[in-house]
């Protein structure tokens, strides 16, 4: 126990330093996925709900396969095909070794696409339980279809999208130790390491779980806030 | 640009680890529903000291990443060898496939018992007080009125935990299994073709997904005729 403490410390000798540090690339690595997501997450929705067949195709597709497909295929996928694209380029110009694709950047992409699938589901849900004559009236009332999309549709329909935003939070904070395996030293990876210098699997595998579900709580707990304060001043079921 | 040919050439290959993601899936999912049920049951009776272990179980395996969980599990008991030797449970976490499949098991137990909680819970009070005046035992109401309207009652959501089971199988290959993802990343590091190999390994998963799905919707038009056109 005192040794799984000593190994824990934040001071000299101590990977717990180390751990929290890998814990904010986690965090970081999470949140920009996740905004990313949102992007791609409302093209798709808006994509969904057009009612040319084109842009509906398009994003139906992209969420039956990034939904469908194992997320580990996903980022083998991305970082291994801009790899080698990246590679060839390189020889191009003269050089001889793989180049690898800086696997920060890699991993909010893959977490961008994937969550952006989930996400789209999320915001379409959203959209049509928004009243239609939400959107009369502000037609009404001479809004752009623009404004009114800023100013009426969008700010109600973050009530109904929060909860299934917070789930997919969940996911992408949990889909965010699979980048481990492109060699991005986040929380995962970290641990594996400390593991593997220590010989103390148990302890570290620990530790990571510890920081993975206090962040899930912490931010768990922030989304229901904001869910409760999007609602405030409503009286629903 | 695509190459029918290379499609050709690895096609079987990745089918050769179809058995063993279908074998993760199946087994992991057989286990996790079990147990699942077993959960979900075991909270209808509000005894504190059976909720309160089993939320604790659950927000623990919801709260942290499969993959942490696998580690712990292969890895991580692994250096209780001598403990677990003297208890004779050494061959199950000796082996990644067990491992594999105790922490699948496990991690869709979690989440399966909450939506059977929650479906459990959605059936109507007044249909279990008519069960007991009709002099129906509590087990009877259970087995004849509760649960076969709660499962009907869970089947798309867990029709979702399924899919997200089968494409959970893929992290057996972090732990050397060469299921579809495992054969799948040692193709494209071998033929650098990553575009085509995850078309051909998607096109599997898509496939067993879209199979479960259509089952499952199968199932609950079967079991919901009155509800067929609508």
């Amino acid at each position: 126990m005192t040794d799984a403490l000593h190994i824990l410390s934040v001071g000299k000798g101590g990977w717990g330093g180390a751990l929290l540090l890998a814990a904010g690339v986690t965090f970081a690595l999470s949140v920009l996925g996740f905004l990313l997501g949102a992007l791609f997450g409302a093209v798709a929705a808006g994509g969904r709900l057009s009612t040319r067949a084109l842009p509906s195709w398009v994003a139906k597709g992209y969420g039956t396969v990034f939904r469908g497909v194992p997320d580990l295929l996903t980022i083998y996928l991305l970082y291994y095909g801009g790899s080698i694209a990246l590679t060839e380029i390189g020889k191009f110009f003269g050089s001889a070794g793989f180049v690898g694709l800086p696997t920060f950047a890699t991993g909010v992409l893959a977490i961008g696409i994937i969550s952006g699938a989930y996400q789209a589901e999320v915001y379409r849900g959203a959209y049509l339980a928004v009243d239609l004559g939400q959107l009369e009236a502000s037609k009404a009332l001479g809004l752009s279809r623009f404004q009114s999309l800023r100013l009426v549709i969008v700010p109600q329909l973050m009530r109904h999208a929060l909860p299934g935003l917070g789930n997919v939070w969940q996911l992408v904070l949990k889909d965010s130790a699979l980048i481990s395996v492109i060699g991005l030293v986040e929380l995962m990876r970290q641990s594996q390491i400390g593991a593997g210098s220590m010989r103390e699997p148990f302890v570290f595998y620990i530790a990571a779980a510890t920081l993975y579900f206090l962040i899930a709580t912490v931010t768990g707990s922030v989304f229901r806030y904001g869910e409760a304060r999007a609602w405030r001043g409503t009286v629903h079921a | 640009m695509i190459d029918f040919a290379f499609f050709v050439e690895i096609i079987p290959t990745l089918l050769s680890g179809l058995p063993l993601t279908l074998q993760l899936a199946g087994l992991s999912i057989g286990i996790g529903f079990a147990l699942a049920l077993l959960l979900a049951l075991a909270q209808q009776g509000n005894h504190r000291m059976l909720v309160w272990p089993i939320r604790s179980f659950v927000a623990v395996f919801r709260g942290t990443p499969l993959l942490v969980q696998i580690f712990l599990i292969y890895y991580g008991l692994g250096q209780f060898r001598p403990t677990l030797q003297a208890v004779g449970l050494w061959w199950l976490f000796r082996e990644p496939y067990w491992c594999a499949i105790i922490a699948l098991s496990l991690n869709t137990a979690a989440y399966g018992s909450e939506i059977l909680r929650g479906a459990i819970q959605g059936v109507p009070r007044g249909l279990v007080e008519a069960a007991s005046a009709f002099g129906m035992t509590r087990l009877q109401t259970l087995r004849l009125v509760v649960l076969p309207l709660a499962l009907r009652q869970a089947i798309p959501s867990y029709g979702n935990e399924i899919i997200l089971m089968v494409k959970g199988t893929s992290l057996a290959s972090i732990v050397t299994l060469m299921e579809v993802t495992g054969i799948a990343q040692g193709l494209i590091s071998q033929t650098y073709r990553a575009v085509e190999v995850f078309v051909a390994a998607g096109t599997i998963y898509l496939t067993i997904n879209f199979t479960i799905i259509s089952a499952l919707n199968a199932l609950e038009t079967w079991l919901t005729p009155y509800r067929a056109r609508a």
